[in-house]
């Protein structure tokens, strides 16, 4: 037994996983804008990948347990912050979601939101303190997740908003939800899920166009679909072997939307083939078992929660990103971690990945 | 210790290993969707990326110039931009749409009708829905490049004739193929191909129309073009020289001037037509652009029918141009004897019905027949020789067949015989029916260009000249219905005396000198005297004159139909002599040319568009 938390335990492995999705990830976004007017976007990524580790380090350095000590407090705060961003925050691609900070960054107070929830949940899990979740515990659980899932919505950023429930739900699985609960919570998702997509047809036309730019405010003019499209012609002409870097026409002309964000997939796909898409989402899942792996090697609860809930969102975001590619899923707007171009982002990862480290340094601590 | 941080529960190590099953299981779904679209439909989407980023654009090549015979142009083309429609996007092509209508001034209906047109046509090939564009046009296209990416530019050849409506009916026009056409001949033909319509442009077009061109270009997302992938230059067609004489030409049309009716000059010898003229016409530059509907059914429906070409397609009483016919037969058939005479008194009757002349000839022998033109005497030749005589003598010299001459929608004329009445009418030839025809009139009836060659065959001996319009034309056969020395001398000497004796019919009007200036008359009635009744009034004959030159084996032979202008001594005989004068003036060397009527078309500089993107076209 160890008496002190040491850099050492630091989980290296997982740091080199990361690292190593990050530098594919900057070599794709160099790919994808070196020829056009976007031209060394690589750089401001890197330099956001150094706050991120950066980042990691401290918020490593402070012991999981006092910060969820501060979880209402936490929360609090990251409420009152988004109802800044919807009363002062200035609009960007049609969204409030920034905040000016300083004048020269923009930070996206909805990523740190997504590191309070994962706090103020493991330490709500911790404090139940069972293995059979009450009807009152879901419930509270339910409002908790849903005051900042609505605070987002009406951003308008149906992306992270969703990205905040799998916490809960990973969440709920861990603590132990009874059988009869998950069956009934599965249900009334199928029987909503249907339900509202056939309301879908039953709008005009403008209010069907108005959702789809709720749902995805960045939509260009040549109408729904036509991304999805590209992306899955990227994809598809990538085929086995990949056209190389740098030759993906797709990608090097344009027809893949936001093609260093969002797509960054579909241009890696078209230009690397399927070989390099399996060696990316094999790296992910080595992330996300690597994660579940310190989840299970936490001192107590808590900690756990705190892997589980930052493994949640990660895997969340590769599943959905990934699926959506591909045409599996409709365009929301939720990059891949790691790899798509984005300072708050990428900088969230790096902070989640710091909670995990912090955790497992204190495994050994008594 | 809060109460949250009691280390009393294990952690649940099951749960956890389900979470990390879960993961690979939906990493290998992910994985199987990719390899669906990477590996199952690879090739389907390299095609689609491939059409994405790759657009083929077409070099027009441009149609073969006409020169004359003396190689001066007549018709030819010049570049100008047309305005591209891409439609394998249907869904943008909608939304896109009313902006395009809007900004580009096209009536809704007009292109929802080109676009109902192209169905049938690939998705990937573009229609043109304005052929010339303007400047503004080109400027819009090239602002909305990014927010309208259905809109292109292509240069395009457009075909130009100088001297608008001159030979017009001759030259015809040109516009876009067909979707009947398109059928016939799929490998060949692409939506908004221009090919000749009607005239020479149409029997030529093979020989005048180019090789188009392609250039591969790569394009990003919003049109631009990146780089040309390959060059295929096009092929221009070829020119074809014309045996039209443009300075006969624009003498015949400046003396048809507010005239209806045709002319036909051609080589006595070869059969090269050396001036076609056919009036109202119309200007064959309205359709060198697309058309508007309206214009079009206007030209279509006009009773003036100025898309005919009379020359070859006017098939109109010959009225006494028909006489040469019936005193070739009566000499050469020996059925009649050649001094046989008759005499005139202003009229006759045959079979109980008067037939009228114009005047009381007194007695008439063949050559005072031919001179002074008078019905009654050939009334009685007509009577004497038999409808089938007539008619055989009259298909022997080309009437009521095809010339050949190379221009599509040539017409026959009529030839009647007793065969042809019970065949068509279903019953027996009215012998007084044959009366009229001794005159032209009646159910015979012939076109200018029938005349002209009949007159030039009874001239040379019997020979029929093929009549044609390209300089070089291979395989060209005459036909021969030979006539005795003594026939062609008499009727020769007929014609002869119509222009030159003091009683031929054109009274010395229109005499040549130093040229053998022969022809004959005709004024041929529109309508039965019974119609004249019934309408209470007269209506003006139809004048003609078949002219040549010299009295025997001719050089030049000229036919002129003014239709309703009355006598032919007076409103044809004057025109044919113009051209036939000229014909000699030319040959002499001291013929003046009357300026030009060519325009002045503002070079095709003009046209282009300045630092336009999609003029990567003009490499």
């Amino acid at each position: 037994m160890k008496d002190r938390p040491r850099v050492h335990d630091f989980d290296w492995p997982l740091l080199a996983i990361a690292g190593t999705i990050a530098a594919i990830g900057l070599v794709e976004i160099y790919s994808s804008t070196h020829a056009s007017a976007m031209a060394g976007m690589q750089w401001k990524q890197l330099m956001w990948i150094g706050i991120g580790i950066a980042g990691m380090f401290l918020i490593s350095r402070i012991d999981y347990h006092s910060l969820l000590d501060q979880a209402p407090a936490l929360y609090l705060v990251g409420c009152v912050g988004l109802l800044v961003v919807l009363l002062l925050g200035f609009s960007r691609l049609g969204a409030k979601r920034w905040i000016s900070l300083g004048g020269i960054m923009n930070l996206q107070v909805s990523e740190i939101m997504k590191l309070i929830i994962i706090i103020v949940l493991a330490r709500f899990f911790a404090e139940v303190r069972t293995d059979r979740l009450t009807l009152m515990d879901l419930l509270k659980i339910g409002i908790l997740t849903l005051i900042p899932v609505g605070l987002i919505l009406k951003q308008p950023d149906l992306g992270t908003a969703m990205v905040l429930v799998p916490v809960a739900v990973v969440g709920a699985l861990c603590a132990g939800i009874q059988w009869k609960h998950a069956a009934v919570g599965l249900v009334i998702v199928a029987l909503l899920v249907p339900l509202g997509w056939n309301m879908r047809k039953h709008l005009k036309p403008y209010q069907q166009q108005r959702i789809q730019t709720f749902l995805h405010p960045e939509e260009d003019q040549r109408g729904a679909g036509y991304q999805i499209l590209q992306s899955e012609i990227a994809v598809g002409s990538g085929g086995f072997w990949g056209k190389g870097f740098g030759k993906g026409s797709q990608n090097q002309l344009g027809f893949v939307p936001v093609r260093y964000s969002d797509f960054i997939l579909a241009a890696l796909a078209e230009e690397q083939g399927f070989i390099g898409v399996c060696v990316v989402l094999l790296l992910y899942l080595g992330l996300i078992l690597r994660l579940v792996d310190n989840a299970q090697k936490a001192k107590d609860r808590a900690g756990m929660y705190v892997v589980m809930g930052v493994t949640a969102i990660l895997g969340f975001h590769v599943l959905v990103n990934s699926a959506m590619v591909i045409g599996y899923m409709p365009v929301t707007g939720i990059p891949l971690p790691l790899m798509s171009y984005g300072g708050s982002a990428t900088a969230f990862v790096f902070l989640a990945l710091g909670l995990v480290m912090n955790v497992r340094m204190r495994r050994f601590v008594n | 210790m809060p109460s949250w941080n009691v280390n009393d529960q294990k952690i649940p190590q099951g749960r956890l290993s389900l979470f990390s099953y879960l993961s690979a299981f939906f990493v290998v779904l992910l994985l199987v969707g990719f390899w669906k679209l990477q590996v199952m439909q690879s090739e389907h989407f390299s095609d689609l990326a491939e059409k994405n980023g790759i657009r083929s654009i077409a070099i027009i090549a441009p149609r073969g110039a006409m020169l004359d015979r003396e190689g001066r142009v007549l018709v030819d083309s010049y570049p100008s931009f047309s305005i591209l429609l891409l439609r394998d996007n249907p869904k943008l092509l909608e939304k896109n749409l009313p902006q395009i209508e809007d900004g580009l001034g096209i009536d809704k209906q007009d292109l929802d009708q080109q676009l109902d047109a192209a169905k049938t046509a690939p998705k990937f090939l573009p229609i043109i829905i304005k052929p010339a564009a303007s400047q503004s046009d080109i400027a819009f296209v090239e602002s909305h490049r990014a927010d309208l990416p259905v809109l292109d530019l292509m240069m395009v050849q457009r075909r130009r004739y100088p001297h608008d409506e001159m030979l017009a009916n001759t030259i015809g026009y040109v516009g876009e193929v067909s979707v009947q056409d398109m059928e016939k001949n799929p490998d060949r033909y692409k939506p908004g191909d221009i090919v000749g319509k009607a005239g020479l442009e149409k029997e030529y077009n093979d020989e005048i129309v180019g090789t188009d061109g392609m250039r591969r270009v790569v394009v990003n997302s919003v049109g631009k073009v990146m780089r040309t992938l390959d060059n295929v230059e096009a092929i221009p067609g070829k020119p074809i020289q014309l045996t039209i004489d443009e300075d006969l030409q624009q003498i015949a049309e400046s003396d048809f001037v507010n005239k209806e009716g045709a002319l036909v000059a051609m080589d006595a010898r070869t059969g090269e037509v050396l001036a076609m003229v056919s009036r109202p016409t119309f200007n064959p530059n309205d359709f060198a652009v697309r058309i508007p509907p309206q214009e079009w059914a206007a030209l279509n429906t006009d009773a003036n029918t100025p898309l005919i070409n009379r020359a070859i397609q006017a098939q109109l009483a010959p009225g006494s141009v028909f006489k040469v016919v019936m005193a070739t037969a009566m000499l050469e058939s020996k059925a009649i004897p050649p001094t046989y005479t008759a005499y005139c008194n202003g009229s006759a009757v045959f079979y109980g019905r008067v037939f009228h002349c114009d005047h009381a000839h007194g007695e008439v022998d063949l050559h005072k027949g031919i001179v002074a033109s008078c019905d009654v005497f050939f009334y009685h030749v007509g009577q004497l020789l038999g409808i089938d005589k007539i008619s055989y003598y009259a298909s022997g010299l080309g009437l009521g067949q095809r010339t050949g001459i190379d221009l599509p929608s040539e017409q026959t004329g009529m030839v009647p015989s007793e065969e042809w009445s019970e065949r068509v009418n279903h019953h027996k030839w009215y012998p007084g029916s044959t009366i009229s025809v001794a005159i032209g009139q009646g159910a015979v009836t012939a076109t200018p260009i029938q005349l002209a060659r009949m007159i030039a065959a009874v001239a040379n001996g019997g020979t029929l000249i093929p009549p044609h319009l390209m300089k070089d034309a291979m395989g060209l056969k005459s036909a021969s219905f030979p006539l005795s020395d003594d026939t062609v001398q008499q009727v020769t000497d007929g014609m002869w005396g119509v222009v030159n004796e003091p009683d031929g019919t054109t009274s010395g009007a229109v005499k040549l000198q130093n040229v053998d200036f022969s022809g004959k008359t005709g004024t041929a009635q529109t309508e039965s005297f019974e119609l004249q009744n019934k309408l209470g009034k007269h209506l003006k004959e139809n004048g003609w004159f078949v002219g040549y030159a010299p009295r025997r084996n001719p050089e030049i032979v000229v036919a002129a139909l003014v239709q309703s202008g009355g006598w032919g001594s007076t409103s044809a005989a004057p025109i044919v002599r113009d051209v036939v004068k000229a014909f000699y003036d030319k040959k002499n060397g001291h013929f003046t040319p009357p300026t030009s009527t060519a325009d002045n078309i503002p070079p095709s500089s003009a046209v282009h568009p300045v630092g336009v993107s999609a003029g990567a076209q003009q490499q």
